[in-house]
This record gives structure tokens, sequence and C-alpha cells, in this order.
């Protein structure tokens, strides 16, 4: 246990691993200059010998709404878990814009420099109200002595309120989440994403259980975030994603099939034959 | 710019409910004890004092155990281990304060005299000042329940995982004290304890004195609990019990959040057994033992996780039918534990404060996971 640990869990100083005087470090800032977000490069990631990626390689632009498609057990939900620091890949780099390596974060600081994800299975802290767990996912010092004196400030609250009333919850502010629909709870959880106002998104299945006429307010949401936000979007209803109308990526096997827009992609007949072909 | 006010802690209920507690405590039981003698209908006996200071002290351990296990979702089987530290921190003091009063006359502790031992071991330095035993008695839990807390949570060891190597911790630390070598007298601790501060250990005056300030050490835990897992803190503790992953995965490192409750949780362990050595007059590694630990863990589920009041009420109750029992059905008592924690699981899910609180809403949230 180094001093630097110690430090930053007691008295919440977060000491630059690299500054010889163990100064305070500077927030991780994210440089987008190439235009690129999110760099995976030759991942690969093995549970007992299978491989759920297989020398993947992904590119996302600042800004760009990417679907990414593919059968069940396509390796779709493992390459989130790279990105989050949820799994470690066997071997591949993983950068978020230029310089932040993936590798050498945990969770909780991939997501405080600016990654914020959605399970496939809606996630949400049921106990707390719907009000309270956007006030968790809020943008602050997330570090455990600070949050003992944490207060909300007024516009913080009407911060909160207004994500509310934008995921449709604002009658519900004080109902428990485990007591929403499940529709209600994809949409928390996505309230919950924007509260930590990421720079990239991942979205598991997010209209999974969703009525026809949510899926579309859902995308008319995702189109809008798009710009200011880049997202990666794991669908398989395609009604939505053409919605979304962004780039796809068709992955398979835990590689990358094929990509390009959903007229070429839906002609390739690469992409005809593992979805048709056997 | 505004700031809402801040609910109370404690509504007007609660606040009553304390009042009258330390009423109880602080006067209308040494009054009964001082002004009437022993045999008369009122008089609150020598063997009651001591009883009801016992349990408060455990009373903080379910305090303690609340905060970890019923908000922080974690069950430690080792509580009984941070206990027996401070207990042991202030028994040296109280071995210091028996002087040359020991069987042997000698200003060594007697059982360092019967091991022949010419001086102190060298952790014994400083244990004659009181300041310096009650800071190791909150010192020493502390600093083993951070360093162990620090690993086992780096480590991300969870669930019945952590309960076993709680448990092994404090058989180990048991075996450890056992020992004679160990310089903490073996498997007769200490006991035979004179005076405190100079006041004679056994005197009315000092119980009292010593009953007053556990049932204030009492009311603090519970408070400073309160307010702790009312904080945002405390929010963020029942999110990651409830779902660990979403909570990392919105930036909150699980590690220091449990660590925090963690250590905070050992030490008032600390102080209970601090409190505890001189009002009981023995300290002896069977505080280690497994069942005292897990006895620890049935208060808190008799009386209602997550709760604080509650494992609160499970600790006087359960402690109340144990001092019964032991006096008249001795050998029944574990078969009646046993019973009372499968009929509280099965019956009484939330425990005694599932009885005094209004029943459940129908829209009330799901239980977190046991
Ligand atoms: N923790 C794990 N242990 C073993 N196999 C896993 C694990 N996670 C995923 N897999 C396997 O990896 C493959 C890819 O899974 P996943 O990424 O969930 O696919 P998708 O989200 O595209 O449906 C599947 O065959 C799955 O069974
Ligand atoms: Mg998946």
């Amino acid at each position: 246990m180094s001093v630097r640990d110690v430090l930053r869990g007691i008295i919440g100083i977060e000491l630059d691993e690299n500054d010889p005087f163990g100064r305070p470090a500077r927030r991780r800032t994210l440089d987008i200059s190439h235009n690129v977000i999110l760099y995976l490069e030759d991942i690969t990631v093995s549970f007992d010998g299978f491989k759920a990626l297989n020398k993947l390689n992904l590119t996302i632009d600042a800004g760009e709404l990417r679907c990414i498609i593919g059968p069940n057990g396509a390796g779709k939900t493992t390459m989130m878990d790279v990105v989050t620091g949820k799994t470690r890949p066997d071997s591949g780099t993983a950068f978020f814009g230029q310089s932040i390596d993936l590798a050498s974060l945990t969770e909780a600081q991939i997501a405080h420099a600016g990654v914020g994800r959605k399970f496939q299975k809606p996630t949400v802290f049921e106990r707390h109200s719907a009000f309270g767990n956007l006030e968790l996912a809020m943008t602050a010092d997330k570090r455990a002595l600070p949050s003992l004196v944490a207060r909300l400030r007024d516009e913080e609250r009407d911060r909160i309120a207004d994500t509310l009333r934008l995921i449709g919850l604002g009658g519900e502010a004080d109902r428990p989440a485990g007591l929403l629909s499940h529709g209600q709870k994809q949409w928390l959880e996505i309230g919950m994403l924007l509260m930590q106002d990421p720079r990239l998104l991942l979205l598991d299945e997010p209209v999974a259980g969703m009525t026809d006429d949510e899926t579309m307010r859902t995308a008319e949401l995702f189109v809008s975030l798009a710009g200011k936000h880049s997202l990666v979007v794991v669908e398989h209803d395609m009604a939505f994603i053409e919605a979304l109308g962004g780039r796809i990526t068709v992955l398979h096997e835990g590689a990358v099939l094929a990509e390009g827009d959903l007229a070429a992609v839906q002609n390739d007949p690469r992409v005809i034959e593992v979805y048709l072909g056997r | 710019m505004r700031e809402p006010p801040l609910p109370p802690l404690l509504d007007a209920r609660q606040r009553a409910g304390l009042g009258i507690f330390l009423a109880a405590a602080l006067i209308l039981v040494p009054a009964l004890h001082l002004v009437f003698p022993p045999g008369h209908v009122l008089h609150v006996s020598t063997y009651t004092v001591t009883l009801l200071g016992k349990i408060m002290c455990y009373a903080i351990v379910a305090v303690a155990m609340d905060l970890i296990w019923g908000y922080g979702g974690i069950l430690s089987l080792g509580h009984g281990l941070f206990f027996a530290l401070g207990g042991y921190a202030f028994g040296m003091y109280l071995m210091r304060q028996i002087g040359r009063d020991g069987s042997y006359r000698s200003e060594l502790p007697d059982f360092m005299v019967f091991l022949d031992w010419k001086d102190l071991p060298w952790y014994w330095a400083g244990s004659e000042h009181f300041l310096w035993a009650a800071a190791l008695s909150i010192a020493a839990p502390a600093l083993a329940a951070f360093v162990f807390g620090y690993f086992a949570f780096r480590s991300r060891i969870k669930g019945v995982y952590f309960s076993i190597i709680t448990q092994a911790l404090t058989y180990a630390a048991m075996l450890l004290f056992f020992r004679n070598e160990t310089g903490f007298g073996g498997n007769n601790g200490f006991t035979d304890f004179k005076r405190v501060l100079g006041y004679p250990i056994t005197s009315p005056e000092t119980r009292l004195a010593l009953f007053g300030v556990t049932a204030g050490a009492l009311a603090l835990s519970f408070l400073f609990v309160r307010w702790l897992v009312n904080s945002k803190y405390g929010r963020v503790l029942t999110a990651i019990r409830d779902a660990e992953s979403r909570a990392m995965f919105i930036g909150y490192d699980p590690l220091w959040f449990k660590l925090f409750a963690w250590t905070v949780s050992a030490t008032l362990c600390g102080v209970a057994g601090a409190l505890y050595v001189p009002q009981v007059g023995i300290i002896n590694p069977s505080e280690m033992s497994v069942a005292n630990s897990i006895e620890i863990a049935v208060w808190v589920a008799v009386g209602g996780r997550g709760t604080l009041i509650g494992p609160i009420a499970g600790a006087f109750a359960v402690n109340l039918a144990k001092s019964w029992f032991t006096v008249s059905f001795p050998e029944y008592w574990l078969f009646f534990l046993g019973l009372l924690f499968i009929v509280v699981t099965l019956r009484l899910p939330r425990g005694l404060a599932g009885l005094w609180r209004a029943p459940r809403r129908k829209d009330a949230p799901p239980e977190a996971e046991p």
C-alpha cells in the first residue's frame, strides 16, 4: 500500500504518479486533437481459451453516433467491458482520446475520465428514489470522505429535476427505483448517464423492453446528444438503428465483419451470410 | 447561495426516546442504586447495574455491526476480535493500576512474574497512562481493521468469502492470545483489577460512573452512525451494497467506501471493549471465540438490519434472555439462540424493528439481498 493510495483514499488527494514531489495530479484531460475519442487496437479477450474478442479494431470519432450490431455472443458486451475496465484484455491497446490508456485505470477512474455506461440488463439502485439515483450519478467529488459532508446545491437540484423531466420521470422523483417499470428503469439509467456528463456513452441494448413509442423517443434523445457527446449503441432493433442514422459496425466472433451505413451493411454478402446463412 | 435545510438527524419521537434513555441511565438507575438499600423493592442491584452496563457495550457493537452489515452489506464474523483488542488495550492499563497489590507484590502483572519475566515487554510501554491506553484501545482495532480491510477490499473479496476470512483471522488471533509468550496473560487473560484512575474499581460510585460513560458512548455511537448513514456517503455505501458495479461505473471506488465503514465499525467495537473490561472485570481470549462473533450477527439480525435502533434492541433482548437462560437452563442457551435465529429469519425478516414500525407499504422498495 503506497503513500499515494492512502492519501487518495483518506484525505482525498490524488497525487500525480509521475511527479517526483508527489504533488496533486491535474484532472485527466481528454485529448481529441485527432478527432478520435476511442481507439481499440488488436484487442483479444479469451475466457478459458474461447476468444470472445479476437484482434478487434474499432475507432470512434469524437461526436459520432455509432451502432454496433451482431449476433448473440459476437462480443459486443465484452467490448464495452474492456472499454470500462470491467474486463482486462489479454492483448491489444485501448485508448480514450490520444493520451488516456484505459488499461492503466480502474473502473471508477475511467468513469471520471468521461466514459459512461448503460448495462444490458437495466441496473439502477432499486432502494434509492429516482431522484436519489440521479443525485448519486451526478458529476461531483466522488471520493469517500468528501461525500460525508457533500450537500446538494440549488442548481444541482434543478439539474436533477430537469433530467427527471427529460426522461419522463418528473412525477416519480420520490418513488423507489425498484418499483419503476422496466422501460422506466431503462430511462432512469440513461438519465444517470446524462448526469455524469460523459464524453463517451456506451449503451448496451438500451431499448430492450421498451414500447415502440418509447423506442422512438429514445432514438430522438440519442440523436440530440450526438455531436456534444460520442455514443456507441449496441442494438438488435433495426427500426431503432435506422432512426439513429449513424454508421454501423457489424461484429462477428469477436472481430469486425463489416462497417458502413445501413444500406451498405444490409447488402454486404458476409453480413447476410452471418445473419441468414445458418 | 441558499442552502436548503438539512433534515433533522432525529425526529421528535426519536429525540424523546434518546432523552428518556439518557435520563434513565444517568439519573434513574444511579439514584435507585444508591438511595435504596439492598433488599428494598426499588433497589437496583450491583448485578443489574453491571449486567445493563455490559449489555450497553454489546449494543455499541451491534450499532457498529449494523453499519458494516446492514448498510454496507458486508457480514463480519470477526467483530469479536476488534472488541477484544479494545478490551485488551484498556486491560493493560487496569493491570498496571494493580501496582504492587497483586499476589506476588511485584510491579509486574502476576502472570509475568509467574513466567519469570524480569521486565515488561516493549509493547506494554506507556500502558500505565490512562490516556495512552484509551488511545490504544481505539488505535489498535482501527489499525488492524484498516490494514486487513485494505487488502481484502482491494482484492475484491466479498460475501461469504469475506465472512470466512474474518472468522479465520479472529480464530488465529485467539490462538495467539492463548499463548503465554504473547504477553497478554494466556488463557486466563487479565483479571483481578483493583483500580481505575486511582478509584477502587468495584465501588458503587466507580461502577455508576462507568455505567454512565457507557450510556453516553452508546448514545454518541448511535448518533454518529446515524449521521454517517444519512449523509451522501451513507447513500453511496448502500448503493454499493445493492449494485456495486453500477456504483463503480458512475465513478465511486468501493474500496474506500467499504474501508471507511469497516474501520469506523472496528473502532466502535474497540471503544465498547474498553468500556466492557472494567465493568465485567475480566478479558480473556474467549472473547475472540467463533461463537462470540456469530452472536453479534444474531443480535443485529434479531433487531433488524439497517435500522440502527433495531440492533440495539436486539442486543438487549438477546442478552437479557441469555442472562436468564444461563442462570436457569444453561444447557439450553445455544438451542434457544439457534431457534431464535431461525424464527426471526423466517417470520420476521425485518427483525424486531419490523414489529414497531408501520407495516410494510405495498409500494415499498425491495429488500436488500441478504
Ligand atoms: N465472464 C465470462 N466468462 C466466460 N465466457 C464469457 C464471459 N463473458 C462473455 N463470455 C462469452 O463471450 C462471448 C461474447 O459474449 P458477449 O460479449 O456477452 O456477447 P454479445 O453481447 O455480443 O451477445 C459469448 O460466447 C459469451 O458466452
Ligand atoms: Mg450483450
